[in-house]
């Protein structure tokens, strides 16, 4: 293996959330993503899944630099960037770019769509306003936008198109690595498939390095080379992509998989389903031990005590690491088991309240907005 | 008779742009504990078409008609609506933080939809069977969070809750307008058992409104497929996936990134959405589709049934007598039993 073009060693952050009355001053804090190391090989897709609130988007905006790190370290092309100061991240900026979920709140919509797209240009000073706009409706073109909408206003597009919009945006500056932050979540599924066209041809003629993240299983086997999938702020398992579908090892990876309602009616009549019981943790006070045991089939007395380390289990090669005591065999079926730990045991398995979470999500929101302009 | 019998629905909104063609002709029957599934893309139709039915579409201009056990829906008074909402046509939404009060208990929301509708229930009775709801739909300790309000609920709770009130006074009629496009995959999978528990139990009609092709291979018996206001295809279950006839099915089967399949490009529909401020009389898809020919820009396809089956209808001037093949450059996923039959496009159906 080479050296990997982006590395995300050990990387921890945490907000802050008021607890206990309205006038309380004690203030606690939500581990939003909690020690999670990655790397991600030039040239390839890594795709990170999960549920809502298990801090995929916090992670991604880690490593764009758009939060600072509360510890860990970020390395981007052999240079930690993670105490750089916003001069030296500029550079790094150009090499580092993000796209957005939602093609509406993503786009000013009192700016014109060229100067959305050339302002990549103006911020790092790259060529006057007339190359600039030769520039801008280039990538218009490689984008599949008509060059000749250079001055119309991101209402005048639709969902897809202003998606074009994001794309061409992220693409100004020639970066090594777009960090794609559900990027067709928000469209018609016939239009989804063209955005993700693009992508790969993007991918394909540049040679990009893509984060990928989705909550949708089906797009990210699709595009993506491995496969990290979190749980609670944590990665739970690691993988190539087939190697994540074939021989998943991790209960949570089993359980996501299998409730993915599958477009064929004789597979959907045929599949077994793991569902799961109860709701999500809270993560201001997660579960001891390894955070899925409230809720695993598989779960055990050392789940409840012991925290799983993310490494190769039942044989797999280096590429392939789960965080599993009790992973699961080739073929082994997981509706089978039933977890073997007493009720008093699950100390936090209380459901997560909503003030907490929604505390936590206003957080990434808000600072999201700031960032996708400043970029 | 079919429990709901839409006929002809068309409904339409003046705006200062022009007239909005909401939904053009619209034709389906629902029987009774089965599911029908309505797909389409966002501006379809498919939500406005069920609000119509239920009185929810205010100020719109509605012809057609829509028989509900017997008794016409449209152009009915609205205190007759009211007992029929709630009472014999149940409904939940996308959003289920919206649909609920935040001032009051989901308990006291619950009692508050019984009694209004069954006034000679009391209190305590309507409290006990809100109880027994929450309970039928998953909700742990339900006799404790019966006093909860509704932010101390998950998402996927809150939807639990959204069907309990649903199903509260055992409504004939369930329509689920994306009930589970908000919520997580493994969430989505609970709730969608709940309603399949709850429809087993009390053989009740569902109308499923999604945008999702899994969700609709998953729970639907038959399904109509929506294209700006009409629809393209009607067929059961299985025909629509594996035999469908319509380029726009098609298309759309064709966009899903295969199970299985890594890299390699999707086939897109390409081409957006048309506007629905368009007089013309062409088939709203030609546009976008790969198989058009010169009627489709000039004539609007009648929905005919395919191979000589009754249950499966499409609106497309391909020749009908056969389901799935044709000179379709994308292939019907699953893989149909029928021979990839090639017609000259200028064949004319003789229907």
């Amino acid at each position: 293996m080479s050296t990997p073009l982006v590395s995300v060693e050990n990387v921890t952050k945490s907000f802050p959330v008021q607890s206990g009355g309205l006038w309380s001053r004690s203030t606690d804090s939500v581990h939003a993503v909690d020690g999670v190391s990655l790397e991600i090989e030039s040239g390839q897709t890594m795709g990170l899944v999960g549920e809502t609130g298990c801090g995929k988007s916090t992670l991604a905006r880690c490593i764009a630099r758009l939060y600072d790190l509360t510890s860990g370290r970020v390395v981007f092309d052999g240079r930690d960037i993670t105490t750089l100061n916003r001069r030296e991240m500029r550079e790094v900026r150009r090499d580092v770019q993000m796209i957005f979920q939602d093609p509406y709140g993503s786009l000013n919509p009192r700016r014109r769509v060229g100067s959305i797209i050339g302002d990549p240009f103006t911020i790092q000073g790259l060529g006057s306003g007339k190359e600039i706009k030769v520039k801008v409706q280039e990538l218009m073109e490689r984008v599949g936008l008509n060059p000749e909408h250079y001055n119309r206003f991101p209402a005048e597009f639709s969902g897809g198109q202003r998606q074009r919009i994001g794309v061409a945006r992220a693409l100004a500056l020639r970066p090594k690595f777009i960090i794609c932050d559900e990027p067709v979540s928000a469209l018609d599924v016939s239009i989804q498939a063209q955005i993700i066209n693009l992508l790969i041809d993007l991918q394909d003629d540049f040679g990009l390095t893509y984060l990928f993240i989705t909550h949708d299983l089906s797009v990210v086997r699709h595009v993506s080379d491995r496969i990290a999938v979190m749980y609670l702020g944590q990665v739970v398992e690691v993988a190539d992509a087939e190697d994540l579908f074939e021989t998943t090892r991790h209960p949570y990876t089993r359980s996501l998989l299998s409730a993915l309602p599958d477009p064929d009616p004789d597979i959907a009549d045929s599949q077994r389903r793991i569902v799961l019981v109860g709701d999500l943790p809270t993560p201001t006070n997660p579960p001891s031990g390894c955070r899925f045991h409230t809720r695993c089939p598989k779960a055990r007395h050392d789940c409840v005590v012991t925290i799983p380390t993310l490494e190769p289990v039942l044989g797999d090669g280096p590429a392939h690491c789960t965080a599993c005591f009790h992973p699961l065999a080739v073929g082994e079926d997981l509706t089978l088991s039933t977890p073997a730990i007493e009720d008093s045991e699950i100390l936090t398995a209380q459901p997560a309240l909503t003030s907490a979470s929604s505390a936590a999500e206003s957080g990434p929101k808000s600072a999201a907005t700031r960032g996708g302009e400043s970029q | 008779m079919a429990l709901l019998e839409v006929r002809d629905l068309s409904v339409s909104f003046h705006t200062p742009d022009g007239v909005v063609e909401a939904v053009r002709g619209l034709s389906y029957d629902v029987e009774r504990g089965k599911t029908l599934a309505i797909v389409g893309e966002s501006g379809s139709g498919k939500s406005v078409s069920t609000q119509t039915i239920t009185g929810l579409t205010r100020g719109a201009q509605i012809s057609g008609s829509a028989l509900f056990n017997g008794n016409e829906l449209l152009g009915a008074s609205a205190s007759t609506l009211q007992k029929v909402r709630g009472a014999q046509i149940g409904m939940i939404f996308q959003d289920p933080l919206s649909s609920l009060h935040p001032y009051y208990t989901v308990g006291w929301q619950i009692v508050e939809m019984i009694r209004a509708h069954r006034k000679e229930t009391s209190k305590k009775a309507a409290r006990a069977r809100a109880a027994e709801l929450l309970g039928l739909v998953g909700i742990p300790r339900a006799s404790q969070r019966i006093d909860d309000f509704p932010h101390q609920f998950s998402g996927g709770m809150r939807q639990r809750v959204m069907i309990a009130m649903a199903m509260a006074l055992d409504p004939a009629l369930l329509i689920a307008d994306e009930p589970t496009t908000a919520l997580d995959v493994t969430v989505q999978a609970q709730v969608l058992e709940v309603m399949r528990t709850l429809q087993q139990e009390f053989d009740t009609a569902i109308i499923l409104i999604t945008h999702d092709l899994g969700v609709v291979a998953e729970m639907s018996d038959d399904v109509v497929v929506m294209y700006a206001g009409t629809v393209m295809e009607k067929a059961p279950r299985r025909t629509l996936f594996y035999l469908s006839h319509n380029p726009y099915t098609k298309g759309l089967l064709a966009s899903l990134p295969a199970r299985g399949g890594r890299r390699g490009r999707l086939t897109p529909i390409l081409g957006t959405p048309p506007s629905l401020i368009d007089p013309s009389e062409r088939c709203p898809f030609a546009p976008r589709c790969p198989s058009a020919f010169d009627r489709c820009w000039h004539e609007r396809p009648r929905l005919d049934p395919v191979s000589h089956d009754a249950e499966h209808t499409s609106a497309c001037w391909l020749p009908h007598d056969v389901a799935g093949g044709l000179d379709d450059p994308v292939p019907a996923r699953g893989g149909s039993p029928v021979d990839v039959n090639p017609a000259p496009e200028t064949q004319e159906e003789s229907a």
